[in-house]
């Protein structure tokens, strides 16, 4: 019985925090998307639904997953490999400077975009005016063509670093031997890379994977400090949605919605990272 | 011989072009932040006028009506306790998690991982109302709670996979000469711990300074403004200030990094931890 209670006690400060906090709200967070004054609806579920402003959301998390998954996870892979090798000078300044995208505030990231692709400010519009391309010579974040792309495109530079230290720490564990056994044999570079390195760099695949589609659902800094989701909703995403709903226009019903959509796409890839991480130890 | 030197120095190249490409939006951002309005709104890459100054991270900590100085006292005020209290609940929760055992175990611990996995969406509005209904909306023991709250998933995910790779004997011993649980938690697990300690604390920091969105929601009035509000509003209404922005961006920025600079091999550490299984 004393154990019991000394057992107790250790997780009574968590479960003091997470029950009022975290566990009761995310019942509720449910409960309110489907209840207008005590009684079941699911008028929330079909207004939300039914609206092009939210089908318009999704469809941009989409585009932001399509692009930015597989080219922060290539370039994460790349830049790991590339810097591991040790006849480069300096890699480790290198991959400090990557990385530096994970350390900084999602905040000053944001101000960072509508700095680098501003027109006469940031380097992007001169980048595109000097190779040619005279009409993207504008302020990308102020045009609905291109204010969802820049916002990828910024989230690509803010976020490849945390696939390079995945694929970087991944790498690490891989005794130099095994590469070193398949060049006796003939095998080419690209041969041992595509053929040894990669499937044994599986778990670290499976760890970049999860984390970075999670990193795309939850965006909402960015967007929110940079674009506010516009111009129009060029940029709108689910996550700034449910601010809008709720803080625009007053629609709790309509935001919980959202929210619970949200929930819901976060939880097959939040279930898997949960075996991952309770397996492993 | 000469192959090996021409392939050497050609991935040195692609290396450093690389990290110079990556480092351009930066430099960009320190160029804004040390020179003079005129001299940016031409493109900071201009270099004909060329003049340093620390006026704007002056008048970017004094800035009316969003001073970033008052910014950093509140960010510090939230900030402190919100690192500080997870890091102790989840503390006491990883030991439990890791050296007793109970039905469910596994699966309560499956649990914590989706909730920190969560968008903060996921509970966002319905604290907004008990918070109000505690009459802790707008104040910063509401904020400190609802971090708090949030924190304590990863603390505990954190420590107990830390905890694991622990080595038993020294505990085991403890044990058998009749040490209770507190005495090992405190006198042999915690202390033993103290790089996976540091990495929570850096890495819990850092994400409480730099969130915005529990602030946005439940911080109100411009005098309690977290650093990461009172950068945002300051840009100005018609002309975006570049140079006040820039500067204001790079002191915010500075206290995370100063953070992760100091204790980088902890972190390093733990991030591996997290991705290899090794700990």
């Amino acid at each position: 019985m004393r154990n019991l209670l000394s057992h107790f006690f250790f997780f009574s400060f968590a479960i003091g925090l997470l029950v009022p906090f975290v566990v009761y709200p995310l019942y509720q967070t449910v409960c309110m998307s489907f209840f207008e004054n005590d009684t079941f609806t699911i008028k929330y579920y079909s207004e939300v639904m039914g609206s092009p402003e939210s089908l318009n959301a999704i469809l941009h998390n989409l585009i932001w997953i399509i692009v930015h998954l597989p080219v922060s996870i290539v370039l994460g892979l790349l830049f790991a490999v590339l810097l591991q090798n040790r006849r480069i000078k300096g890699s480790s300044i290198i991959k400090a400077i990557i990385f530096i995208g994970m350390v900084i505030p999602m905040v000053v990231g944001a101000l960072l975009i509508r700095f680098s692709f501003e027109r006469g400010i940031g380097i992007v519009p001169l980048l595109f005016k000097s190779l040619g391309f005279t009409s993207l010579d504008k302020t990308w974040t102020a045009y609905p063509d291109t204010a969802l792309l820049s916002l990828i495109i910024g989230s690509i530079w803010l976020w490849t670093g945390f696939n390079m230290i995945v694929f970087s720490s991944g790498l690490a564990t891989i005794p130099k031997e095994y590469g070193e056994a398949a060049m006796v044999d003939g095998a080419s570079s690209l041969q041992t890379f595509f053929k040894i390195i990669i499937p044994l760099l599986r778990p670290s695949f499976l760890i970049a994977l999860l984390t970075t589609f999670l990193y795309e659902l939850k965006i909402f800094d960015i967007v929110y400090v940079a674009t506010k989701g516009g111009p129009g909703d060029a940029s709108m995403v689910l996550a700034v949605l449910v601010y809008i709903f709720a803080f625009r226009d007053y629609a709790i019903g309509k935001a919980t919605v959202a929210a619970v959509l949200l929930i819901a796409i976060c939880l097959i890839p939040s279930i898997e990272i949960a075996k991952l991480v309770t397996k492993r130890a | 011989m000469i192959k090996k030197f021409v392939v050497g120095l050609t991935l040195n190249v692609i290396a450093y072009i690389i990290g110079v490409v990556w480092c351009l939006p930066l430099i960009g951002l320190l160029m804004a932040s040390v020179r003079p309005y005129n001299e940016i709104v031409s493109g900071w890459w201009n270099l004909q006028e060329f003049h340093i100054t620390f006026d704007n991270f002056i008048k970017a900590w004094y800035s009316e009506p969003f001073p970033l100085g008052q910014g950093f006292i509140n960010s510090f005020i939230v900030t402190i306790p919100s690192t500080l209290i997870p890091l102790m609940a989840g503390a006491f929760a990883a030991y439990g998690f890791s050296r007793f055992n109970f039905p469910l175990r596994d699966y309560f611990f499956m649990m914590l991982v989706v909730f920190y996995a969560m968008p903060l969406q996921a509970i966002a509005l319905p604290v907004f109302r008990i918070l109000n209904s505690l009459k802790l909306l707008n104040t910063f023991p509401g904020l400190i709670l609802v971090h708090s709250a949030w924190g304590v998933s990863f603390a505990t995910i954190f420590l107990r996979n830390y905890f694991q790779t622990l080595p038993r004997e020294v505990e085991e011993a403890a044990k058998v000469d009749g040490a209770s649980d507190f005495q090992i938690f405190f006198k042999i697990i915690f202390p033993m711990s103290l790089p996976g300690v540091i990495s929570v604390l850096i890495l819990q920091f850092s994400w409480v300074w730099s969130d915005f969105f529990f602030a946005l929601l439940y911080i109100h009035s411009p005098e309690k403004y977290l650093a990461t509000q009172s950068l945002v509003m300051m840009g100005g209404v018609y002309q975006i200030s570049w140079n006040l922005l820039a500067a204001g961006s790079i002191l915010v920025t500075l206290v995370p990094v100063i953070f992760y600079a100091l204790l980088q091999k902890h972190f390093i550490r733990g991030m591996s931890g997290w991705v290899t299984g090794k700990g």
